[in-house]
């Protein structure tokens, strides 16, 4: 059966769509100037890869292989288009900070990517966990590399948490500090590949870390298994 | 008796990497005075900081990535960096903003690339596109020269200024920069992009008062000067072969070339091509940024070409683009096409096809 634990940790960490399958770039980069902006977009796109992955999962006994591709992108359109007005509705100022990439989030490889390499070989369940988990993760990455470029370049986190959570969340801008010359740079779209390279690479240093203990604990147990073939 | 053997070329300079940057070092020197005669005691306060934040940094970097240390400081590669930087920025600029600049020079785009000989930007540069683009207000607020300003900052009010944002008798920059007779002056560059955007042709831009007093009128004060004794570093440089003639020749013709077509075409919305070449940082960038051998090309035709795009898009940028220097987005422009310029320029090995000119025998 599927091992919904394996299913978390590919999704939120090995197999992370934003930092391991470097897909979805496009959106990731271009609209995670705030934290809420990016959370905002993560939020949305986890919904649509929830919905396509079970609706493709539902499917996939009916669609012929032939015309698969463009069912499953009718499938996520259909969604996207969904989740599209529900934030106009009720996320209306997030709606426009976001812009053309709500609507583009029907062209993010990550969806159409599980769509075709996980829920069309799965059932449902695990087809909306699968979803469940890389949307987080590709939110996490979000909202962190959102997080990141808001404190360097504006000083502030959380600025516009209303325009996602209504008017209750006024006054949660935390102000880190002010200046008259913040730091554009981390602003502007050079400041989204740097921070973006950043956390690749720090993750690429946990994994090492991770590997180089792991040898360590093999090395110690081939020891015992040692035999005249090596 | 010891004989040693080696293969050719027998004859050669023997110069490390640390002798060639201090050269480059003692070849900035006739600029950096006339630079400092003009521009006040800015410019020599922020080169100590910038060079001593590029040592500490590259330090810093070196031991994080298990390097050895005081064989890569002692090139003073992070030393010349750091004074190109300091030259380059407004001498008033405040200090963290200068070291932030020096940490993106030497710990973004040298080290992270692997160091000295891997760059394929040039750090220096890298730091004023850095700052240009984050901090833009603070970045084009030059002070008039000294022979035009009204109030000059003495040592101590540059220090103050650098690292408090005010003089000790309490102006601010943009005050200084208005204080001689209320009109505000802008480097030449700037007049002449600001005047077409409100309808002041060339010729007009050049009767305002920055232009007066300079050695030739389109050069503006001390800009030409300045020009002028880092054009005699940069020579002193090409006489000792520290660098070559081909960048900094295709560079300052191409300059001339390109600014002379516009100028020709249009004489009052098109600057003159003299204008071009002793403003901003022409001739700096022709004979001490473009040439780093690290980022620049190295074949021979390739360094005619680099340099000579490196002026078209100085023209360019300047005319047509948002900002009013353009030195350092053309050679970092140019320092991404150089792989492609040496694979299309590679030397024909020697023997290799000879017989396609001579026919078969």
């Amino acid at each position: 059966m599927t091992d919904f634990r394996d299913l978390s940790l590919q999704g939120l960490w090995k197999n992370n769509p934003a930092l391991v399958q470097l897909l979805g770039l496009c959106p990731l980069l271009a609209v995670t100037a705030t934290f809420i902006n990016g959370l905002g977009l993560g939020l949305a796109t986890m919904l649509v890869l929830i919905g396509s992955n079970v609706t493709v999962s539902l499917v996939r006994n009916l669609v012929r292989n032939e015309i698969r591709i463009p069912v499953f992108v009718m499938i996520i359109a259909a969604f996207v288009t969904i989740i599209q007005l529900i934030m106009n509705a009720f996320t209306y100022e997030l709606y426009l900070a976001l812009g053309i990439f709500i609507p583009l989030i029907v062209t993010n490889c990550a969806i159409i990517g599980r769509a075709e390499a996980f829920a069309s070989k799965n059932g449902p369940l695990a087809s909306a966990y699968d979803g469940l988990m890389m949307g987080l993760g590709f939110t996490a990455v979000l909202v962190i590399l959102g997080g990141m470029r808001e404190i360097l370049g504006a000083g502030t986190l959380l600025a516009g948490a209303d325009r996602l959570f209504g008017p209750i969340a006024e006054n949660w801008t935390v102000v880190l500090f002010s200046t008259e010359n913040p730091f554009l740079l981390a602003v502007l779209p050079p400041g989204a590949f740097l921070g973006m390279g950043l956390l690749i690479a720090i993750k690429n240093i946990i994994d090492a870390k991770i590997a180089a203990q792991q040898t360590v604990t093999t090395e110690k147990a081939a020891r015992v298994r040692v035999t005249a073939e090596s | 008796m010891k004989l040693s053997l080696s293969s050719s070329p027998h004859q050669r300079v023997k110069r490390d990497t640390g002798q060639v940057m201090r050269m480059v070092i003692y070849a900035m020197i006739p600029g950096m005075i006339a630079q400092s005669l003009f521009f006040g005691w800015g410019m020599l306060i922020q080169s100590v900081i910038a060079v001593i934040s590029a040592l500490v940094f590259e330090g810093l970097i070196l031991y994080l990535r298990n390097r050895p240390i005081e064989r890569t400081l002692t090139d003073y590669s992070a030393v010349l960096t750091g004074l190109l930087i300091a030259i380059s920025i407004p001498p008033t600029l405040p200090w963290w903003m200068t070291v932030t600049g020096v940490f993106f020079a030497i710990a973004v785009a040298k080290q992270v690339y692997g160091g000295l000989g891997f760059n394929i930007f040039n750090p220096a540069m890298i730091a004023y596109v850095v700052l240009l683009i984050s901090f833009p207000a603070a970045m084009s607020l030059w002070l008039p020269p000294t022979t035009h300003a009204g109030i000059t900052p003495s040592f101590f009010d540059s220090f103050s200024l650098i690292f408090t944002g005010f003089t000790t008798s309490g102006y601010d920059v943009t005050q200084l920069k208005t204080i001689a007779d209320g009109v505000t002056m802008a480097t030449p560059l700037d007049t002449l992009k600001t005047g077409l955007t409100q309808g002041v042709t060339y010729s007009e831009s050049l009767t305002k008062p920055i232009f007066d007093g300079g050695f030739f009128e389109a050069a503006g004060a001390g800009w030409g000067i300045v020009s002028i004794a880092y054009l005699l570093g940069g020579l002193y440089l090409w006489k000792t072969r520290i660098i070559s003639w081909h960048i900094p020749g295709g560079m300052l013709i191409s300059v001339f070339v390109c600014a002379s077509l516009l100028h020709l075409v249009n004489a009052d919305y098109y600057a003159s091509p003299l204008f071009h070449l002793f403003n901003g940082a022409v001739m700096v960038g022709a004979f001490f940024i473009a040439t780093d051998p690290v980022s620049a090309s190295t074949t021979p035709k390739g360094r005619i070409i680099f340099g000579a795009a490196i002026g078209f898009w100085i023209v360019i940028i300047r005319t047509f683009g948002g900002y009013p220097d353009a030195v350092a987005f053309a050679v970092i422009i140019m320092n991404m096409a150089v792989p492609l310029i040496d694979y299309y320029t590679r030397p024909r090995v020697y023997g290799k096809n000879a017989d396609k000119g001579r026919g078969k025998y």
